[in-house]
């Protein structure tokens, strides 16, 4: 897999998220109270919300628009709600954190 | 060969038939359906958001026209069969077409009951069966005139529900003393009769109707006891009846509907019945899953499928009226060998009551929350010993399992001198000795003996624990509605705890408290952030990641993720200078919309988050600071010019509320808190629906408080009259802190001050001068942390990660 470097797990407050910008769109990076880091799509399956401005809390988010709660390890919505978003592969080496962006890339070519 | 199936009605039941035959034997039936409604199958069951314009008819077909045509199904839209000649096996529609059948589905589903009373067929008298009553409704509804509803079951409070939502002031009309009596007891019929007056609907129950009357057309009903309801519409909907008379007349043997065996077949072998016509083991069914039941086995015996049997089973009631829950299932009749479980929660209208007999459900009934529901619809139908968790069942499925749940726990670890009672001073020991030592049982006997509880009421959860410790099984407190799903303890159990036991950080709440989960939601934390901030204000070092978007970044969150910001313009005072200072910085950032708002100041909206820093840089030079349009916390105070120029004004309102709101401004709230002055009775700030208002009279200030103009419109109330603007600002301000110290999270004043009453919190502000005085004092401390700019901190970079993206990448590889 090709990994892109993306930065350093410092760069995530804990229970937050922090923006990748790439050519397909926004990618949400969070990164749980125990220090786990996942990303997904910065898009709610709902209604397009930013979830990297959400509340994050276990290993999820909660949408700022509308409250869904979306799972950070599958990116399938919680709850009574049915929709998913993309997950992407992060790899964590010591500090730093790399992205498989080839998911992506299939996805513009 | 393939051979003729004809059907005689084309509701659900027929509808959900044919998709199991077509499945299970697609080519063995050349089908025939004969249709009374000149339309095609649509679920019945949605006509109520129909009437109410939720859904339009489109929206509710099943089947299309296409389907029939795809599957080569003949389908004779609005024939009416007449006859059926069993011996030739032929039916003839009301139109003179003549079909021969192999096989007959009888599904003319059920008529209406007409009540014989004078009148009844007026034009204006309706019923509500099908698209046509629907249709005729709605033009009545033109009108917004007087409609009166006779029958308050299910079909009757939906038809209500949707003629109000309409436009037409409706009057239920129902013989019964409770609504919906047949699946619901009387206290949920009566938590079911205030929602429904809630929303502007009458309701007259023990209402037997003697007559309809009108001069050609309805002018009103008249009951037996000779009051007059004027209407311009009436509808039925007393129940229905199968519809059987086809049936009767060929000789089929009929009961109360048309009988069937277990497999759906009539008296006739030839023939089979099914749907809301169909009596199967005594009984007869309106509601859709033992239709579909019927369907389905009607279906596999069309087929020479499986040997499926038609076992009664209880169907639960749900009400499709829009923020009314309801749910009902199986029997819930006292009796001797019945127990049952109950839980209330008047100011959240919540009701629940499972029967049991022998440790089992066998009936329940759910209001206000019913997502519980088919929990205990599949406890029932297994038949589950609930003995294990008996203690907990009512609360719902979330509550089972996991040991951790000993609601008493926290209250039990409480130390004897913890305080239990803010307002009256009370500890853990003085009420526990009280219960001992005085033989206490009640909460009552507590609040007489100890005053705790006695006067906001905010600790009676945690004075009821304390009953429950000392008394055991003994006592039996009232449920309380948890927080949200990470703890069982409510809000004001929290914010007591989080006193008495001096917790001053989330995770120490979590873990003291026993918090079922490892860092909360959405929903509890930033309740926890807001109570720690309000109850530490020095020493607790505010949660970010806690915090809503709109809090954390200072602006608020629009649809497409852009955001928009609300500088403060003091008291709705604003000049030239700041104007022009607003006007460029639209200029600079290219913001596309600039709207002036409700609370007299200027709402940029669509700027981009990577731009807020330096939107608040040029607008900081100009003088500006954060209008807090986005927090749950002081938002403006709207003015208007009193003495200074209006020929009216009594006094100052602008340079009062100018003052306030420089009081004021920084503090964190339960919910946001929007003030007005108003220089003169003629009230030109509108400070009558505010959370806090002052009217400026000749004699000095009148205070008002908990008035609402959002979901909720209501006027406010006068907590006093104060003859110095000083006063006034004092009294202001300690109300806002005695809020503050008390609400629960989300909790506006009005509702604050709904649970509390009026008369205590005139007694703590008004009449109380030394606890005035210290609400003052704490709010006043909390503020020297408080009152700080949060744009002007993001413009020297606090939180800097917040609006820059983490890292671009890919773009290059895009490029090639």
């Amino acid at each position: 897999m090709n990994w892109i470097a993306i930065g350093a797990i410092a760069d995530i407050p804990r229970r937050g998220a922090r923006c990748v910008e790439t050519p397909q769109g926004k990618i949400a990076v969070f990164r749980t109270a125990d220090d786990q880091v996942f990303a997904i799509e910065d898009h709610c399956p709902h209604k397009g919300g930013p979830l990297s401005q959400g509340i994050v809390h276990g290993v999820a988010v909660t949408c700022p628009l509308h409250n869904w709660v979306i799972s950070l390890e599958t990116g399938k919505a919680l709850g009574a709600d049915e929709g998913a978003v993309r997950t992407i592969p992060v790899r964590v080496d010591g500090e730093r954190l790399f992205i498989a962006l080839e998911a992506l890339a299939s996805k513009a070519a | 060969m393939t051979e003729k199936l004809v059907i005689i009605g084309n509701g659900m039941a027929p509808g959900r038939m044919l998709e199991h035959l077509l499945e299970a034997a697609p080519d063995r039936y050349a089908v025939i359906i004969f249709n009374a409604e000149p339309r095609v199958n649509y679920d019945r069951i949605m006509l109520s958001p129909v009437l109410s314009g939720e859904k339009a008819f489109e929206e509710i077909v099943i089947h299309g026209d296409g389907w029939y045509i795809k599957h080569g199904i003949t389908l004779y839209k609005g024939h009416r069969i007449v006859a059926i000649d069993r011996e030739a096996k032929t039916v003839t529609s009301d139109h003179g077409v003549t079909e021969s059948y192999d096989s007959l589905v009888i599904a003319t589903g059920s008529v209406p009951f007409i009540i014989p009373v004078p009148g009844k067929d007026l034009p204006g008298v309706l019923t509500y069966r099908d698209l046509d009553d629907v249709n005729a409704m709605l033009l009545a509804a033109q009108s917004r005139a007087k409609a009166v509803v006779i029958g308050g079951g299910l079909l009757g409070l939906e038809a209500a529900a949707g003629l109000k939502e309409r436009g037409m002031d409706v009057t239920v009309l129902h013989v019964m003393p409770t609504l919906m009596e047949r699946q619901l007891d009387p206290a949920a019929g009566y938590l079911l009769q205030k929602a429904v007056e809630a929303r502007g609907i009458k309701i007259m129950t023990k209402a037997n109707t003697k007559a309809i009357f009108g001069n050609g057309k309805v002018e009103g009903v008249e009951l037996m006891d000779g009051t007059i309801i004027p209407a311009t519409l009436v509808v039925m909907a007393v129940g229905i009846r199968p519809s059987i008379t086809l049936a009767k007349e060929a000789g089929l043997e009929v009961n109360r509907g048309i009988v069937v065996d277990d497999r759906m077949r009539t008296s006739d072998p030839a023939i089979m019945a099914l749907g809301e016509c169909a009596e199967v083991g005594g009984h007869v069914y309106g509601l859709v899953a033992p239709l579909y039941e019927m369907a389905r086995i009607a279906a596999a015996r069309l087929a020479d499928g499986e040997d499926r049997r038609f076992v009664h089973s209880d169907t639960p009631t749900k009400l499709k009226v829009t923020g009314i829950d309801l749910y009902s299932l199986g029997d819930f009749a006292d009796g001797e060998d019945r127990e049952e479980i109950i839980l209330r929660d008047a100011s959240a209208g919540i009701y629940k009551r499972v029967v049991l007999q022998d440790n089992r459900i066998i009936g329940t009934v759910l209001f206000g929350e019913t997502a519980d529901g088919a929990w205990f619809n599949d406890l029932k139908k297994k038949a589950t010993d609930i003995s294990e968790m008996r203690d907990t069942l009512i609360f719902g499925q979330a509550f089972q399992g996991g040991v951790s749940s000993d609601p008493l726990a926290a209250v039990a670890a409480l130390a004897d001198d913890a305080e239990i009672c803010g307002c009256n001073g009370v500890c853990k020991g003085k009420i526990t000795g009280a219960i001992t030592g005085k033989g206490l049982t009640g909460l009552d006997d507590v609040r007489a003996h100890t005053k705790a509880s006695a006067s906001c009421g905010s600790c009676t959860g945690l004075v009821e624990q304390l009953l429950k410790l000392k008394l055991g099984e003994a006592y039996n407190p009232a449920a309380v509605q948890p927080m949200c799903g990470c703890t069982s303890l409510g809000h004001d159990d929290v914010r007591r705890l989080i006193k008495a036991k001096g917790l001053k950080t989330i995770p120490a709440i979590m873990q003291e408290l026993e918090w079922k989960t490892s860092c909360g939601c959405a929903k509890c934390r930033p309740a926890l952030n807001y109570y720690l901030v309000c109850d530490w204000p020095d020493q607790y070092a505010d949660d970010y990641q806690s915090r809503f978007i709109n809090e954390r970044v200072h602006a608020n969150i629009q649809k497409d993720g852009t955001y928009s910001v609300v500088p403060r313009m003091w008291g709705g005072v604003t000049s030239a200078g700041e104007l022009r200072a607003i006007a460029d910085v639209v200029d600079k950032f290219e913001i596309p919309m600039v709207k002036v708002t409700g609370g007299q100041r200027i709402d940029m909206l669509g700027i981009r988050k990577e731009d807020l820093p330096a939107v608040w840089a040029d607008l900081g030079k100009a003088g500006f600071v954060s209008g807090h349009a986005y927090a749950k916390g002081l938002r403006t105070v709207k003015t208007c010019v009193g003495t200074d120029w209006c020929r009216f004004g009594t006094q100052d309102s602008t340079g009062l509320g100018i003052r306030i709101e420089k009081f004021m401004w920084g503090s964190w709230t339960p919910a946001k808190v929007k003030m007005a002055v108003s220089g003169c009775p003629r009230n030109c700030a509108e400070a009558t629906c505010k959370d806090v208002g002052v009217v400026c009279v000749d004699s000095g200030y009148e205070i008002h408080f908990a008035g609402a103009a959002g979901l909720d419109i209501k006027g406010t109330e006068v907590l006093g009259l104060v003859k110095t603007e000083d006063e006034a600002l004092e009294v202001i301000v300690a109300l806002v802190q005695m809020y503050r110290e008390q609400a629960r999270y989300l909790e506006r004043i009005y509702k604050w001050a709904k649970r509390i009453g009026t008369a205590e919190i005139k007694r703590q502000i008004l009449d109380d001068t030394s606890k005035r005085k210290a609400y003052y004092e704490r709010f006043v401390f909390s503020q020297k942390f408080a009152q700080v700019d949060p744009w002007s901190e993001r413009v020297s970079g606090k939180d800097k990660h917040e609006f820059r993206p983490m890292a671009s990448v890919g773009f290059a590889e895009a490029a090639e």
